[in-house]
């Protein structure tokens, strides 16, 4: 059959593996034998574990796993931490077990022999529970089980194509020695299938990194390169970073920043699902400006989150109650959530997946994050802009109106890595610039960019007291504000100064 | 005493025949006590292998007396059957009266 010039690809099957679909564009492809193959610990043995759990659990596909390497109880007792039952699973025959770990007393071997007896025990499970998808884990230690490596090529050739024939959905993890380089170690995987995914963990910048590619599909486009991934309570997650199709903003609904001005500069609010960025120097107002959001937030009975990376809870909480803000009150009436934490914590992934479990957890309409820029700190440039990319893309896609912070090295503006990354994702950017006139240092407020949209695109002059944020008018005769310089214009300094505010 | 001896095979195979006809002779010309060989085809009898955790074949298992032992292939190797399933205890020892015979092969 012809598909546009393409041969027909076997139709995917989800694996229900966090962001595997979303990598792999629907999962593995059904009734073949995908390959998976990684260092020692890069969590081959977690991804076939999976596997099988989520497709007994989620999809009601009854599975088979072969163990090479530990014994049926080690795996049990493993999966056990994360939560996974499979000595119920086994119970409930939706599970079956092969152990072909090796044994203590090595057989002695004379002679031609095949594996018959594995091949037999597989279609036996198969038929006594009805199993649709198989796991063997890891296929190297075949290789040292049985000596005679011919054999052992050959059989497992046949297996696979067994398999097949059998319509099983298998995965064959198997060890390789380095992270880049030959891709498995006894190059079974040319013959043995046309899926490839590679599993890595990397020690980069003093922290592991795990990553997932997927090399090849037969038949099918995927995505390229490398996804990060980390395995924690819950099982995998992959993060499909630039995979998220990048929506342009679609709600015409529009919520106030909390500041009347504001609202009227932006041309009536912020756009339900988008994501502002305020940059500014420390000390312009940006907490303020995260503040004024989040009251807005609870007074409209809207679920807000804080992500804070720079201040404490008490901090927070004693500037909110300086202007005159009860943070206190709404954290308790379930509106608000604050999570302070140093971005030295973790890795970005582990940031993201807990900024996930956050979201899907409390279910906020806005979140603040005070201030990406902390990351950026500590994180390297790649995977700070893959940090960004992959968080942006999730709260647009659960249209969670967001606003990010960036502080910018310099009093006087200017860029930072931060705003380079991310200016091209948010959809309204605010910048906060100190401005000195005469000697005195003002504040200046300008919105840059507003998707679809139009907007003041005047400088205003903003104060700050104790009753929060205040707009005035703009800057005149005044220019290069947001270069970082500003000049006096005009043509005295006399008629600059009374024509300052109009 | 008697022993013993599962023997797995893949009916089909020419090695499981080899390796039937070589235990049979291999016991009989070195066993002075009574044995018994039951011979288990995988295809046929699946359960059994399932049971005995049989990966290859042919496979033959020494079930008693104790420790159980076990040897892989189509048992062309007579030294190699009777060390493997523990039923010669030093190899030097059989050298010096080793009687050649033809195994099949």
């Amino acid at each position: 059959m012809n598909n546009g010039g393409q041969l027909i690809a076997p139709e995917k099957i989800p694996t229900g593996i966090e962001g595997f679909e979303a990598i792999t564009r629907g999962g593995l492809p059904e009734g073949r034998t995908s390959m998976v193959v990684g260092t020692s610990g890069s969590g081959k043995t977690i991804f076939g574990a999976e596997f099988l759990y989520r497709g007994i659990h989620q999809f009601d596909r009854p599975g088979i796993f072969i163990t090479f390497e530990e014994r049926p109880t080690d795996i049990i007792r493993n999966v056990q931490k994360i939560g996974w039952d499979f000595q119920d699973l086994v119970a409930k025959e939706k599970l079956k077990f092969i152990d072909a770990s090796p044994e203590p007393v090595p057989a002695e071997e004379t002679g031609a022999y095949d594996l018959s007896g594995l091949l037999s025990q597989i279609e036996y499970a198969r038929n006594s529970i009805g199993a649709k998808l198989l796991v063997m884990d890891s296929i190297g230690a075949l290789f040292y089980q049985f000596q005679n490596a011919g054999i052992i090529r050959r059989e497992i050739f046949r297996i696979t194509d067994a398999l097949k024939a059998m319509g099983l959905t298998a995965v064959i993890t198997a060890e390789r020695l380095h992270e880049y380089g030959v891709i498995s170690r006894h190059g079974i995987e040319e013959f043995v299938s046309d899926n490839v995914i590679i599993l890595r963990n990397v020690l980069q910048h003093e922290k592991c990194r795990r990553t997932v590619q997927v090399l090849k599909i037969r038949g099918d486009d995927h995505y390229q390169g490398e996804f990060p991934f980390t395995i924690s309570k819950t099982g995998m997650s992959i993060l499909p970073l630039s995979t998220v199709q990048l929506k342009q903003s679609s709600s015409k609904e529009r919520i106030s920043f909390g500041n009347a001005k504001l609202d009227e500069m932006t041309d009536g609010g912020l756009f339900r699902d988008s994501i502002i960025l305020v940059s500014g120097p420390t000390g312009s107002g940006k907490t303020l400006m995260c503040t004024t959001f989040t009251a807005e937030a609870c007074r409209k009975g809207e679920r807000v989150m804080m992500l804070a990376y720079e201040e404490s809870r008490e901090q927070l909480l004693r500037n909110a109650q300086g202007w005159g803000m009860d943070f206190q009150k709404w954290e308790d009436a379930g509106l608000l959530k604050i999570h302070c934490q140093y971005p030295e914590s973790k890795g970005p992934e582990d940031h993201l997946l807990m900024i996930k479990r956050e979201i899907e957890a409390f279910k906020p309409r806005r979140l603040i994050m005070d201030s990406i820029s902390a990351m950026e700190r500590v994180v390297p440039f790649r995977n700070f802009r893959e940090f960004v990319i992959a968080l942006t893309s999730y709260v647009k896609q659960e249209s969670i109106c967001s606003l990010f912070t960036s502080t910018t090295p310099r009093l006087s503006g200017g860029d930072s890595v931060t705003e380079a990354h991310i200016s091209t994702i948010t959809d309204a950017i605010v910048l906060l610039r100190y401005v000195e006139i005469s000697g005195v240092l003002r504040r200046g407020i300008a919105v840059i960019k507003m998707r679809g949209s139009q907007h003041d695109k005047q400088v205003r002059e903003f104060t700050i007291n104790y009753e929060g944020l205040h707009l005035g008018e703009p800057f005149k005769n005044i220019q290069n504000i947001i270069l970082g310089v500003p000049t006096a214009t005009g043509p005295s300094e006399s008629e600059q100064l009374g024509d300052m505010f109009e | 005493m008697k022993y013993a001896f599962k023997l797995f095979i893949n009916g089909e195979s020419v090695a499981s025949q080899k390796a039937v006809t070589n235990l049979r002779k291999i016991v009989r010309k070195n066993l002075s006590v009574g044995y018994d060989i039951q011979v288990v085809d995988v295809i046929k009898e699946p359960a059994l292998a399932a049971e005995a955790g049989i990966i290859a074949t042919p496979t033959v298992i020494k079930k008693v007396p104790p420790p159980e032992r076990k040897v892989i292939g189509d048992l062309s190797d007579k030294e190699k059957v009777l060390l493997g399933l523990g039923l010669k205890v030093s190899k030097n020892a059989a050298d010096n009266f080793e009687e050649k015979e033809t195994l099949d092969e």
